[in-house]
């Protein structure tokens, strides 16, 4: 990727997020953003980098679109009152929990009213500045498809009239907890990708952080914040020993040397920062968890009383099958894969690839071959992911027959 | 400010219902009316006869039908509805939760087209 296009991601979803507030509308804040990394494109290589890229890019945009209501004012006589407010160069700060605007945006993107694949695809076109080809790619939808799901959220954002604005302190933590499922969800389409392998799945993973240290930056005081961009990184550090030769790998055989040390230190401290302030909730947990894992010099050491302990509050917090299934995983360490299976064979999570690869394991373990062939079985066909079907496929034919 | 249409769903299992739940809900849309009218957002609201009082009309042929019954067979059908001003669409999701809250009933959320200029 070219400087300018690099420093052009880096800094869209600021320069859209100043437009949308200052015009109110996001297709013009759009195509003025585009109209000014045309400028850049031309200019920046001659002329070079200016010492603050994303203020040019925020005024030249801006320019553009007070040229392109200029030229439309002329033709429509109502929208010359209009001209008179966007002229104004500082317009009144409304006032919020927090003002940054950016963070007003996020709310409007991930707003509920909104379908769930809307809301990854926005947040990555507008935040991410992801192309809607990007975006099209990641989620194997036709580029069309993709457009048209976002056109669609960008005018029902005009004509409902969805705010752009932070929710009042009273709705923050609900609304707050649908812009982290966002993030998260893009982080996971990254890291757990539903069907193939493709190179735009690892820059998913990287604009999940992206957006997750954004919010870490505008939302200090927020532990949950704090515990997304923890999990985050916790999970971001060890992929590179995550898939070898092909196969996943799973955590107990992944080779720990090859995890990033300098991501798990950044990890570790937010969970540290999350223990003190000691308001627990489910991203905090889940890291917290990852904490455990990634603190144990090898699998052997891991302390697994720990980490059933807190599978156990996160259950509390978020009491889904998935949960009691990760907490059967760390009691067939602490009290037997036997104990275990009970606890796994109580839950409804039959068309889950995880339920059965975590039964094939333990049945594997309790002598079982038979049964955890067919599990085996019923995982792989449950999946899509190439990796996790090598894995799983390997671990089927070290059964005895 | 934008009006928005906040229409409330039925299905037949509401018909069933008893006196004293059919009176509760009518007090609770009562207050619930109250608060919107005190609040400024009132513009108009209505509850609607049983689905078996309508009558569909065709008049875009030549000769206009009429017909018993409603336009589409479905279980769920309009119940009643309130016409409301807020300014924006959070403002109308917080009224349509407490209407429906109040009315015992699924509510759908729409934005009236704006007047023409």
């Amino acid at each position: 990727m070219r400087e300018v296009e690099r420093v052009f991601r880096e800094e869209y979803g600021r320069v859209v997020a100043s437009l949308v507030r200052r015009f109110g509308d996001i297709d013009i804040a759009e195509e003025a953003a585009g109209e000014a990394l045309l400028v850049a494109l031309e200019k920046w290589p001659a002329e070079g980098t200016p010492p603050n890229p994303g203020a040019w890019l925020t005024t030249t945009a801006g320019n553009k679109a007070i040229d392109r209501l200029r030229r439309e004012a002329k033709s429509h006589d109502k929208h010359r009152q209009a001209m008179d407010m966007y002229d104004d160069d500082e317009p009144p700060e409304p006032t919020g929990v927090v003002t940054d605007d950016r963070l007003r945006l996020i709310f409007t993107c991930c707003h509920p009213a909104l379908a769930p694949e809307a809301r990854v695809a926005l947040t990555l076109r507008l935040l991410g500045g992801l192309t809607v080809g990007e975006i099209a790619e990641a989620f194997f939808v036709p580029e069309t498809t993709m457009a048209q799901r976002i056109t669609r959220a960008k005018k029902k954002i005009k004509v409902a009239r969805i705010p752009y604005r932070v929710p009042a302190p009273a709705d923050l933590t609900e609304r707050l907890g649908g812009v982290l499922a966002v993030v998260y969800l893009i982080f996971n389409e990254g890291y757990l990708s539903t069907s193939g392998e493709a190179p735009i799945r690892e820059e998913l993973t990287g604009e999940a952080i992206r957006l997750g240290r954004v919010l870490r930056e505008l939302l200090p005081e927020v532990p949950e914040v704090a515990g997304l961009l923890a999990l985050m990184l916790l999970i971001e550090a060890r992929r590179r020993s995550r898939v070898a030769a092909g196969e996943l790998v799973p955590l107990h055989e992944q080779d720990r040397g090859g995890w990033d040390r300098d991501l798990i230190e950044e990890g570790h401290a937010l969970v540290r920062e999350c223990l003190e302030i000691n308001r627990p909730g489910h991203y905090q947990l889940l890291a917290a968890i990852n904490a455990v894992h990634t603190d144990a010099p090898t699998a052997a050491d891991t302390d697994w009383g720990q980490v059933a302990t807190l599978y156990t509050q996160l259950y509390a917090v978020s009491p889904t099958p998935v949960v009691a299934l990760n907490r059967a995983v760390a009691v067939a360490e602490l009290d037997g894969p036997e104990v275990a299976l009970a606890e796994v064979d109580r839950l409804a999570l039959t068309s889950y690839h995880a339920w059965h690869a975590t039964r094939a394991d333990l049945l594997r373990r309790l002598g079982r071959s038979a049964e955890a062939r067919a599990a085996y079985d019923a995982a792989i066909a449950a999946t899509a992911n190439e990796a996790e079907r090598a894995y799983l496929s390997r671990r089927r034919g070290t059964l005895a027959m | 400010m934008t009006q928005y249409l906040l229409s409330v769903y039925m299905t037949e299992a509401d018909e069933t219902m008893s006196e004293d739940e059919i009176q509760r809900i009518y007090q609770a849309v009562d207050d619930f009316n109250e608060k919107v009218k005190s609040a400024g957002a009132w513009v108009f609201a209505g509850g609607l006869e049983p689905i078996e009082s309508a009558t569909t009309v065709d008049g875009t042929k030549s000769e206009p039908i009429v017909t018993d019954g409603p336009f589409a067979e479905s279980k769920e059908h309009l119940g009643g509805f309130w016409v409301i001003e807020a300014p924006d669409l959070d403002a109308a999701l917080t009224w349509a939760k407490e209407g429906s809250a109040a009315c015992a009933g699924q509510v759908e959320v729409r934005p009236f087209q704006p007047e023409p200029a």
